[in-house]
């Protein structure tokens, strides 16, 4: 049988993934990509915990399942703000990769 | 779910989520991306969350995917020359990341409620929107406001920052 231990393990698996790929690439896009993979881990385990702590009526807990809407909408907004400030700097500067945009770098 | 079909769509997540890391070219790793929260929208059906499932698959898979793939094609990226790899920031990357898995392995080992299965769920007389939208608007409704402004405040923020700006 699937237990909770399963999902949670998947979850945290694609978070790491995501959170090495935010380490590793330097394309901006691929690193805005990486950190939707890390969003989604998240959902994934609060999904799961939800399923897992049902209420004395025999529903799932969708307190939880609230949060990821929640969560599924702060990120599509920062989707969109986050290729939209690539775009500008792209018009700017040519470039998307994150070592060519180091001029605030101290 | 049978736990056959949760290993076929658990991998199916992982291996098209390291595609997204690993391939070079943008347009292969928004596709991949795709497949992995394809994949994570089956999880969440098997979990019995419906509602989240679909609007995986209409926000994610829909909206914020073809979002990327008009970026990546709008400044075409096609040729990322091949810079030498810094190795040090390769190996430090996945030696973290590969230290996140074991930490989490091992605090899941010692979660007892881990080891448990999903208990039984009743069923409902209501269906799963009706359940999570009464909640949404009962007690969650100061959140659910604040949200809407989000995301007005982001639209307009997009707006200004694709403008041009005045000579």
């Amino acid at each position: 049988m699937i237990t909770l231990g399963d999902y949670l393990l998947v979850s945290g698996i694609l978070f790491s993934i995501g959170f090495a790929g935010v380490m590793l690439r330097r394309n901006l896009i691929i690193i805005l990509m990486s950190l939707e993979l890390m969003l989604n881990a998240a959902n994934l385990s609060l999904v799961a915990f939800s399923r897992f702590r049902v209420d004395p009526g025999g529903l799932p807990n969708y307190n939880a399942q609230v949060f990821v809407f929640f969560i599924v909408t702060v990120a599509a907004a920062e989707v969109a703000v986050g290729l939209a400030i690539l775009v500008a700097l792209f018009r700017v500067r040519q470039t998307t990769d994150v070592k060519d945009i180091s001029s605030l770098k101290f | 779910m049978s736990p056959f079909l949760f290993w076929v769509f658990a991998l199916m997540t992982l291996t098209f989520g390291a595609a997204v890391v690993v391939n070079r070219n943008p347009v292969a790793s928004a596709l991949s991306l795709v497949v992995s929260f394809l994949g994570l929208a089956a999880l969440f059906m098997s979990l019995d969350a419906f509602f989240v499932g679909i609007i995986q698959v209409l926000v994610y898979a829909g909206a914020v995917m073809v979002l990327f793939l008009f970026i990546v094609m709008l400044i075409n990226l096609q040729t990322e020359e091949r810079r030498q790899i810094n190795w040090f920031a390769v190996v430090g990357g996945i030696g973290v990341a590969l230290i996140l898995v074991v930490q989490i392995c091992f605090v899941i080992g010692h979660f007892r409620a881990a080891r448990q299965t999903f208990p039984p769920l009743v069923r409902s007389t209501t269906d799963d929107v009706w359940n999570i939208g009464a909640l949404l608007f009962r007690d969650y409704n100061l959140p659910f406001q604040i949200v809407g402004v989000l995301v007005l405040v982001a639209t307009i923020g997009v707006v200004l920052l694709s403008k041009r700006a005045p000579r």
